[in-house]
């Protein structure tokens, strides 16, 4: 066992590029579920469609790399539109099952051989962040005692906390502002909302695309850091680590998500690096191969997730007044 | 009676395929569609339909490109001493791969590019043939360092001759068995939001763990005959259904903890439950001893084995049982008071706590069952039970949610359109046939076919 190594993987990954990656994921759920109190079960949709956007357009159409990006945005602004229409105006668990349902279709839909010529089915795309490279500015990795990035990956995490600063402020600032307040409005009160003449429909539209969006960029840094995309990566499950992040640092607070990712990043690579060497200095038990190991992760990420939702629903951060968390 | 014997040259496909190229794009797809349409859910077939399209399973360690598979008749039982011809794209032969006593066969390339592998079909047993002629040749793209399985279904020949009219009966009979099983599974999971408005998330790791529980007593453990070890695991996922209840349930609805919020916590449970089982259980598709083949009866242009038959006779049985139940016993119609009106029922004198007991003993007993069930049908994995989630999410909301009638109903229908749309869609797609149906009910109809009209915005 040696701690030094567990601590230096566990600090490499929270400040990587994934952790920006679910960072952003996280932000946007934040507005869903933090600000407006919509339940998005399918945020890894989002994902989905932006890492796809990427992938297709320069792989598939041979377009460039913005043009990449504003098909990702365009296409996860249709999909919250689409998944708004019918639910919005439903009750907050009838999104919940949609979002999820739908984020389960595209993947599904993403995988089938009939889509191969378009999304590489079951195999992905891959070969789609050349240009993304060639942009890098850094000339060498960097070195910082015992967290060590190359140069590739120094210049995706450059652009993913970049992102993620931009998106927090978004978020401060939107929180302040008068919009913020009517988001904030609908989620303890819609009825009260309504009868004040907001247009509740609408508020809880805008919020649903923005926080689509954002998470839709998630996904294009999560696509420029693996340069692959898989269907297969994207199962319902990761919305639930989306939550677990944005739960843990504190919903509906401007920096929750951030430290929640950072510090779920931690606790995770901290984990596997602490499993694995207990495995290698022959620790664990027999049984308790590789396919334990990833389950273990899951497993106590779901003990996290009930724990927190049970006794510090608020989070970090987060200010238990502020959530009344119910259906309506 | 095992058919396509008739020993064809191999015919190996002389147009490279340009990756991405649109050449072949519509050859492509008409090769898929032929493929969705032909397969009729034997599950055997199935299963190895899905080894045939699986990313790379097998992954060794020597680097370099290579193409592999393991070749098995219909009853999984490997066969020695099939070949399998691999050219590339300029037809020139790159290796003849050969299986060793487990099934398996390795060609290894000289680089990336577009290889075609045939499989030799006189190099079969006489008894066994491909079960789709035309996929003797498969086209793969390999990539540097790729290893990647190619599979060949092999199995009962579906006659060219079918049209989807004359593959509709079967198509429904196996859309009504799967639908029987949604319907078993999602009618716990209606009740229980009913009577207490909990989405239940983790419904689905009930029916896994009735699955794999009576898989340990079945096929490890005391090697008990699968109707002792259905009623075992049946009884078992009632015990849970109560532990869930009186242990997190209970105590957290007397804390007062907002419904999303017990949401989330079903999630998280999901999540718990799923991973023990995948490191109790492994993450390999596994069946029950016995029964796994059987030959199938013909009557009236479907076949069906007894097996199947047994499963949907007795799912019926224990449908109309709970109908019985919730219709005709002052249990079941205290049930559905509490699930009309908590309140109401509660100051009527019915112990409410008593009656969300029962629920959630008579939800996890059922989706126990229904794991099993469909376990027999299909096969045991951890995954088994969150694929049927979904489904049964569109059968409760299709049907109304909270009504059990109406989860049935909406069940069935999920289970019918599922299969059906494999007699001219992929069935690669099959359940997001299903889900686009929850989808469009939502907009059009949110209440359900069977649901009151009532203000649920």
């Amino acid at each position: 066992m040696d701690p030094a190594a567990i601590i230096a993987n566990a600090l490499r990954a929270a400040l990587g590029p994934s952790a920006a990656a679910y960072a952003l994921l996280a932000i946007g759920l934040n507005f869903h579920f933090g600000y407006t109190g919509l339940l998005n079960f399918g945020q890894v949709g989002f994902m989905l469609l932006g890492a796809y956007g990427v992938a297709i357009t320069v792989t598939v159409f041979g377009g460039s790399l913005w043009l990449g990006f504003a098909v990702s945005l365009l296409l996860a602004v249709g999909l919250a539109l689409l998944l708004g229409a019918p639910t919005l105006r439903l009750r907050a668990d009838y999104l919940a099952i949609t979002t999820i349902a739908a984020a389960e279709i595209l993947r599904f839909s993403f995988r089938a051989s009939p889509s191969r010529d378009l999304t590489g089915g079951v195999f992905g795309l891959s070969g789609f962040a050349e240009e993304f490279n060639a942009l890098n500015p850094f000339t060498s990795g960097i070195q910082f005692g015992f967290l060590a990035y190359n140069q590739r990956q120094l210049w995706v995490l450059t652009v993913g906390w970049s992102l993620v600063a931009l998106a927090v402020l978004l978020t401060y600032l939107l929180s302040r502002s008068p919009w913020g307040r009517a988001l904030k409005a609908i989620r303890e009160d819609e009825d009260a909302a309504r009868s004040l003449g907001k247009n509740v429909f609408g508020y809880k539209m805008q919020s649903l695309v923005l926080g689509g969006v954002i998470g839709a960029l998630g996904g294009v840094v999560f696509a420029l850091n693996l340069q692959s995309v898989h269907p297969d990566t994207f199962l319902p499950l990761l919305t639930f680590y989306f939550y677990t992040i944005l739960i843990l640092g504190g919903a509906a607070t401007v920096l929750g998500p951030v430290v929640g990712s950072v510090l779920f990043w931690f606790l995770m690579a901290g984990m596997d690096a602490t499993l694995r060497q207990a495995g290698a200095a022959g620790y664990m038990p027999d049984w308790f191969g590789a396919d334990a190991l990833g389950a273990v992760r899951f497993l106590v990420v779901g003990i996290g997730l009930m724990l927190l939702m049970i006794y510090r629903p608020q989070g970090i951060f987060g200010d238990r007044r502020e959530l009344a968390l119910n259906v309506r | 009676m095992v058919g396509g014997t008739d020993v064809r040259e191999p015919c190996v496909r002389p147009r490279a395929r340009e990756r991405w190229g649109r050449t072949s794009r519509r050859w492509d797809r008409e090769r898929d569609m032929r493929l969705g349409s032909r397969v009729l859910v034997a599950p055997i077939v199935l299963a190895l339909l899905v080894l045939s399209v699986a990313p790379a399973l097998a992954q060794d360690a020597d680097d370099g490109e290579a193409l592999q598979g393991r070749i098995a008749d219909p009853e999984r039982e490997p066969i020695a001493g099939v070949e399998v011809l691999v050219v590339d794209e300029d037809g020139v032969e790159v290796g003849l791969g050969v299986t060793d006593d487990e099934g398996e066969w390795f060609v290894p390339l000289p680089g990336p590019g577009t290889y075609t592998a045939t499989l030799l079909e006189e190099s079969l047993p006489p008894d066994v043939g491909l079960r789709d002629p035309e996929r003797a040749s498969l086209e793969v793209d390999i990539r540097t360092d790729q290893q990647r399985s190619v599979g060949f279904a092999l199995g009962e020949e579906r006659g060219p001759g079918a049209t989807a009219l004359s593959r509709l009966p079967q198509s429904l009979l196996n859309g009504v068995k799967f639908g029987l099983l949604i319907a078993m599974t999602a009618i716990g999971l209606s009740l229980i939001f009913g009577t207490t408005g909990l989405i239940n998330f983790a419904h689905g790791e009930l029916v896994t763990l009735g699955a794999i529980v009576a898989y340990f007593l079945n096929a490890v453990g005391p090697q008990l005959p699968i109707i002792a070890a259905l009623a075992i695991a049946t009884a078992f996922g009632g015990l849970v259904g109560a532990g869930l209840e009186r242990g997190l349930w209970r105590p957290l609805r007397e804390r007062r903890t907002g419904l999303i919020q017990m949401l989330v916590i079903s999630i998280g449970l999901t999540l718990v439950l799923r991973h023990v089982m995948l490191i109790v259980f492994g993450g390999a598709s596994r069946t029950y001893s016995g029964y796994a083949v059987q030959a199938p009866i013909e009557a009236l242009g479907v076949r069906v084995t007894p097996r199947d038959l047994t499963v949907m006779v007795f799912s019926v049985l224990v449908l109309l049982g709970v109908a019985f139940l919730l219709q005709r016993t002052r249990l079941g119609k205290a049930m559905r008071a509490v699930a009309d009106n908590r309140d109401l029922a509660e100051s009527s004198g019915i112990d409410v706590k008593h009656i969300i007991l029962v629920v959630w003993v008579l939800g996890g007993a059922l989706a126990a069952l229904g794991g099993v069930l469909l376990g027999i049908v299909e096969n045991v994995n951890y995954m088994m039970g969150f694929r049927l989630l979904l489904l049964m999410f569109a059968g409760v909301i299709l049907g109304g949610l909270g009504t059990a009638f109406g989860a049935a109903v909406g069940s069935l229908v999920v289970g019918i359109v599922t299969e059906v749309s494999t007699i001219w869609l992929t069935s690669e797609l099959k359940d997001v046939w299903a889900l686009l149906v929850l989808i469009l009910v939502l907009l059009l109809r949110p209440q359900g076919i069977l649901g009151i009209k009532e203000r649920i915005g």
